[in-house]
């Protein structure tokens, strides 16, 4: 802060500071100190009025005094020599019949931080801890942490640390916390404070007696404690549990940071923890200051990872209030989209609505990206909502619902036609550049949907060298392209302008990359550039599909009731922009061994693709990798609908049908031993799949029981030219594994029935031992028929559900 | 663990800087004032870092009140205690603004180096910290104890209350007061969506001995929606706690409170219902919206007051001949401000607003309707101080006063 005339106040405050006569009269002296110190929060350097100020010290007014001590300490350290005058007056207020002046003098003789006065101050600070009066040995028993702290080479004397220890049963609670406290910093290099059974259980009984601030010292020192026995852990939890509803919000988070912590071997005590700080933490969220309203939340979104039903009854608390800042209606829309269940669907959505036409842009846009993660599992109404909010024609709801609509049809293809209706015309209103790449975006993967997507295209073209944002630019040079795949008459004169402007004109060496891309692209051949350009229109990852899986509560265990969950929101928002979804959306990637065990296991299939190309980012690279005499492909892609359309509609025909023989497709039913598979990650499973281009769709959590994985795949085998669709089922069902139902349908589908019944099959080690009882079944079907091509698959899923089992185990 | 305490004008001028650990530099308060000021709209978050600064604040009374601490310490623990700290300067000076902070820089000084030492905090009671604290408070006006014009309403009780501690030789007197806070949300077909309320009671001690209070709540009292006592309705809340200090040995038979009050103020018990008022919401609004021909905006607003007549409101945010009304350009809002609001009347006001491009789907983009209001002398779920005892028996006058009042925390009504 610039403080004008600085120099000329110092000058002036030093005259009245030595004046005689200001000096008499203590009024007039203790004002003028007032105003050094005034200029000094100000943040005027005045120290130049040090040693007046030491003189000023010695006076009977304890007000003064404090003044000038509040001056003194943050001075000391520029007036080491100076400084030394202070402590004969310090060191004869410690001898003051007056407890508070002498527990004033002790604090801040070990608050001048000059490692000088070490020796000094020893003597006073020793008398202290022995104080008959509490709030002297308060401040004497943090001094000793001070001191330590000011030279941390240095041995602290065994004796003090004992003599800490023992304070530690001193009558007054505050001495007792404060001894924690000290304790902590001295033996910080040993980990601390000794935290044993007898230690631990004075601190507990002794709870009662602390204030809040005391309470939450002492149950985060415990959380160190490990109890010897159940019986004790429980004894502990029954002591707390009165702590653990506490209406202090920082007492109840101690408490529940200590439950964690206490029982991180026994989930199920954990989670009835969490269940009985629901009310405390919901009473948090209506607390009359904001900041704690929003701490709570974001504890809450901790709480919800491993508990996704624990707030579901209590949805409306997490409305919005109006008159809310947007970063707390932030995070509630962030906690309502996890509450939403089919009860709910409705009001929630309703509330949401009405959020969209906000007169904050970014809770408007927060809002409807709520709706639009909530359209992943409700995709009709959302997109009702959604493409109502495009007729009121504000650029900015516009551009986060196409975003929003973008970023849905990526994981829900099947809302691409109400989708590719509601984009007519909105281009008009469309201001900012991520919604103009999200609406290009679009327009390229569903162009051939969308009748007036050429003329849209073309009005981009024509203002592309006014263009300033290089996203849209890039964006605009694959749409076009794609566009151009599926929409050739209508598209090629403006791509071949676009293509020459970029070429040419474009400065930017981006673009001008891209666009040589594209265009080396076209020269060879109209196949090559389908191959490269037609990605994947839907996310592949089954994030959607299975929903986000209960994390176990250890994952957010240590970052519970710190800074850390009030500081992760921000970052979330920052990615939540982004460009086309393709680039952004997790990426499955093999870890590294995997991938190693399954190549070498299938080496004698593999060999590389022998044009070695080098393709774009997106996600269909490790298509093409795998070629063999019998090489599998995930194009062209096949959406969970369509799946099950055929799945269910073939079964159930094929079912009455003896005859299936003349049909066009076959099924095989036959089990695999993999004893762990159902055990293993949905990603590592779908990961391996991946590996080898088959596509997983569906899965059941892990452990859960059946347990099922629905998958696909194209077969095409190097010497018949046609491929087959194999769609696939893996199912586990536990205990009792059913023996193998070979189809008659199918004709020579039946590989083998192997030792499905036998009946020790309990226990998977023992199984494992045993030579794997446990199996998969697996349920294939075919269409068109081709046993060869089917043998083929079946060995290839054995290899990977082998590996990945072998793995496991 | 707090490092550094810092108060800051909403224009960044310091006001209060203490370190306490003396590990991290002073430049910490520059540091923040930067991050405040390069975030857009006033609202930077809660949590802030820069390199290994963490910075934690609250906003009371316009100003910033930040704390630097390290990234593993509790941000409950740290938010509750600048709260706590907001409360202690205003109990010492008053009032939260600018000019009280700035005036009694040496008071809050003085009570930083009590509460906190070496960023440990230490006590936060006004009954421990009236022994230490030797300042006295400067007020920028002055006050009257007799001034009790405005009893009823909480808000303006703090100018009467400036320097409670310093004053010893004051009058004794203990306020009791039920302050609910309602959350309404009512659909745009006038179903009530959604009714919460926290309420607390809340005990400002001013007495210079007491030993015991007891505080007897309606007999018929009911927590939970099983549990139904009485004969005539009941009153019900969903949850209840209560400080440590009540003892509850006669709550479950007589529903009363004891308690041995610390001088200040304290909060005694907290409660919550959720969606199931006692009776119907306070307002109600009847909307008509619609495009005249001249391509404005017209919209009709009818309110009720669905309050017994004898009760009134006041919209202490919101002035039947001086109401007033204004347009927001900024944040797009008509102010409709009321400022006293008979029960069982209605009120209707119609507004024309030139808006350019209006088309009828604009329509959609009007609303809610948010009502904040104060209702004096009212409690929403039916929560009653039956009766406030003291012992021993004040000698001399000693002044009770039970107060209720029900706050809009957020009252929206769809269109």
């Amino acid at each position: 802060m610039p403080y004008l005339g600085g120099e000329e106040t110092v000058r002036e405050l030093r005259r009245a500071l030595s004046n005689p006569n200001v000096q008499s009269d203590q009024l007039r002296y203790r004002n003028t100190i007032l105003k050094v110190i005034r200029a000094m929060s100000q943040g005027v350097d005045m120290s130049g009025l040090f040693s007046e100020m030491v003189k000023a010290c010695a006076t009977v007014d304890v007000v003064q005094k404090k003044l000038v001590y509040v001056f003194l300490c943050s001075y000391a350290a520029l007036n080491p020599e100076l400084s030394l005058l202070v402590i004969n007056t310090l060191r004869k207020d410690c001898q003051d019949p007056n407890p508070m002046v002498r527990s004033l003098a002790l604090r801040n003789m070990t608050n001048l931080r000059l490692p000088s006065l070490v020796e000094y101050v020893e003597q006073p600070l020793t008398a202290g801890l022995r104080d008959r009066a509490a709030c002297v040995r308060r401040v004497a028993v943090l001094g000793w942490a001070k001191l330590h702290n000011l030279q941390p080479s240095s041995e602290i004397d065994a004796a003090v640390v004992n003599e800490l220890y023992s304070l530690l049963r001193d009558p007054d609670p505050v001495v007792m916390v404060n001894c924690l406290r000290a304790l902590e910093e001295i033996l910080k290099d040993e980990g601390g404070v000794a935290i044993n059974k007898p230690i631990t259980h004075h601190l507990l009984n002794r709870l009662k007696e602390c204030d809040i601030w005391g309470q939450c010292e002492v149950l985060r020192v415990l959380q160190r404690y490990r109890p010897q026995s159940e019986d004790e852990l429980f004894d502990i939890l029954s002591l707390l549990d009165a702590s653990l509803v506490s209406p202090h919000p920082p007492v109840m988070a101690a408490t529940l940071s200590l439950f964690l912590s206490l029982c991180s071997g026994q989930p199920a005590v954990n989670l009835a923890a969490l269940e009985r700080v629901r009310g405390p933490l919901l009473a948090a969220c209506g607390s009359g200051s904001r900041e704690m309203r929003f701490t709570a939340l974001c504890h809450i979104q901790l709480l919800l990872r491993s508990i996704p039903g624990l707030m579901g009854a209590h949805y409306k608390r997490f409305f919005c209030g109006y008159a809310e800042p947007a970063y707390i209606k932030q995070r509630k829309m962030q906690v309502l989209v996890e509450l939403v269940n089919d009860e709910n669907v409705a009001m929630l959505l309703d509330e949401l609505k009405g959020y969209c036409t906000d007169v904050n842009t970014d809770t408007a846009q927060a809002a409807i990206s709520a709706i639009g993660r909530i359209g992943r599992s409700y995709s009709d109404r959302c997109l009702e909502i959604l493409t109502g909010l495009l007729g009121l024609k504000q650029d900015h709801i516009t551009s986060a619902v196409v975003q929003t609509m973008r970023d849905l049809v990526w994981v829900c293809p099947q809302c691409s036609d109400t989708v590719c209706f509601a984009l007519e015309g909105c281009e008009e209103t469309l201001q900012d550049s991520q919604g103009r790449q999200a609406l290009l975006w679009l327009l390229g993967v569903y162009g051939e949907r969308v009748s007036s997507a050429p003329y849209t295209l073309e009005v981009f073209i024509d203002g592309v060298r006014s263009e300033a944002s290089l996203g849209v630019k890039m964006e605009l040079l694959t749409a076009t392209m794609r566009l151009f795949l599926c929409r050739p008459a209508e598209t090629q004169d403006m791509l071949g302008r676009l293509l020459h402007y970029c070429i040419e004109e474009e400065t930017d060496m981006c673009v001008r990359d891209q666009a040589l891309l594209y265009y080396r692209l076209l020269h060879c051949g109209i196949e090559e550039t389908r191959k490269v350009l037609q990605g994947r229109r839907s996310d592949p990852s089954l994030g959607v599909l299975i929903g986000r899986p209960a994390e176990p509560v250890s994952q957010w265990a240590r970052s519970f009731n710190t800074l850390e969950p009030l500081r992760q929101g921000s970052i979330e928002t920052e990615s939540a922009s982004r460009g086309s979804p393709e680039h952004t959306t997790f990426d499955p990637k093999p870890n590294a061994d995997l991938s190693d065990t399954l190549d070498c296991s299938h080496i004698e299939k593999v060999h590389s693709d022998s044009d070695g190309r080098c393709l774009d980012s997106s996600a269909d690279i490790l298509a093409s990798s795998v070629a063999a005499p019998l090489s599998l492909s995930l194009f062209p892609a096949l959406s969970p609908e369509e799946f099950e359309r055929l799945w269910l509609q073939q079964r159930a025909l094929h079912a009455e049908q003896e005859e299936a023989e003349e049909e066009d497709f076959v099924w095989m039913e036959e089990c695999v031993r993999c004893p762990t598979i159902p055990c293993c990650s949905p990603q590592s499973l779908q990961a391996a799949m991946q590996l080898v281009n088959i596509q997983t769709l569906a899965f059941t959590p892990p452990q859960t029981l059946p347990w099922r994985v629905y998958l696909y795949t194209h077969t095409c085998l190097d010497d018949s030219p046609h491929s087959t669709l194999i769609l696939g089922e893996l199912l586990y069902t536990g205990e009792e594994p059913q023996k193998a139902e070979v189809n008659k349908g199918s004709a020579d589908g039946e590989v083998g029935v192997e030792g499905t019944e036998d009946e020790q099959a309990r226990q998977g080690t023992e199984a494992t031992a045993d030579g794997g009882q446990e199996t998969v079944k697996v349920t294939l079907r075919q269409q068109p028929r081709d046993d060869k091509a089917l043998k083929g698959f079946m060995s290839i899923l054995t290899t990977v559900l082998h590996t990945l089992s072998s793995e496991k185990a | 663990m707090i490092s550094q305490v810092f108060i800051l004008s909403s224009k960044g001028d310091h006001l209060i800087y203490k370190d306490f650990r003396g590990e991290s530099g002073s430049d910490a308060v520059g540091v923040f004032y930067e991050k405040v000021t390069a975030l857009t709209g006033d609202q930077p978050p809660v949590v802030m870092s820069h390199k290994d600064l963490h910075f934690v604040h609250v906003r009371q009374g316009g100003l910033y009140w930040v704390a630097t601490t390290t990234a593993d310490s509790s941000p409950f623990t740290i938010i509750e205690f600048l709260n706590r700290l907001a409360a202690l300067v205003k109990d010492y000076c008053g009032s939260l603004s600018e000019k009280s902070v700035q005036m009694n820089f040496a008071l809050i000084y003085e009570l930083l180096d009590e509460v906190v030492d070496y960023g440990y905090i230490q006590t936060t009671s006004s009954d421990v910290l009236k022994n230490f604290i030797q300042t006295e408070a400067v007020s920028s006006r002055p006050f009257s104890l007799f001034d009790l014009s405005n009893v009823g309403l909480v808000q303006k009780q703090l100018s009467r209350r400036l320097g409670f501690f310093s004053f010893q030789g004051g009058k004794s007197e203990i306020f009791v007061d039920v302050i609910e806070r309602m959350s309404v949300v009512i659909g745009s077909n006038g179903m009530l969506m959604k009714a919460d309320v926290e309420g607390e009671i809340r005990v400002k001690c001013y007495l210079p001995n007491c030993s015991e209070m007891r505080i007897g709540l309606n007999e018929e009292f009911s927590i939970g929606k099983s549990q139904l006592r009485g004969y005539g309705a009941a009153v019900r809340v969903d949850e209840v706690s209560f400080h440590q200090m009540v003892r509850l040995d006669e709550f479950d038979s007589h529903r009363i409170l004891r308690l041995c009050p610390s001088q200040g103020e304290q909060t005694v018990m907290q409660y919550q219902l959720s969606d199931d008022l006692p009776s119907a919401p306070p307002f109600r609004l009847f909307p008509t919206i619609e495009r005249d021909s001249g391509g404005r905006l017209l919209m009709y607003l009818k309110l009720r007051c669905d309050l017994p007549p004898k009760r009134f409101s006041t919209f202490h945010n919101l002035s039947s001949p001086d109401q007033s009304a204004e347009l927001k350009p900024q944040s797009r809002a008509v102010v409709w401000k009321i400022p006293r609001f008979t029960g069982g009347t209605q009120l209707s006001a119609l507004f024309k607003l030139e808006v350019p491009g209006l088309s009828s789907a604009s329509l959609l983009e009007v609303g809610p309707v948010g009502l904040s209001f104060e209702l004096p002398k009212l409690t929403a779920t039916g929560v009653q101080i039956r009766f406030l005892r003291l012992s021993p028996v004040q000698p001399g006058p000693s002044q009770r006063w039970v107060r209720y009042v029900t706050h809009s925390d957020s009252y929206t009504i769809r269109i």
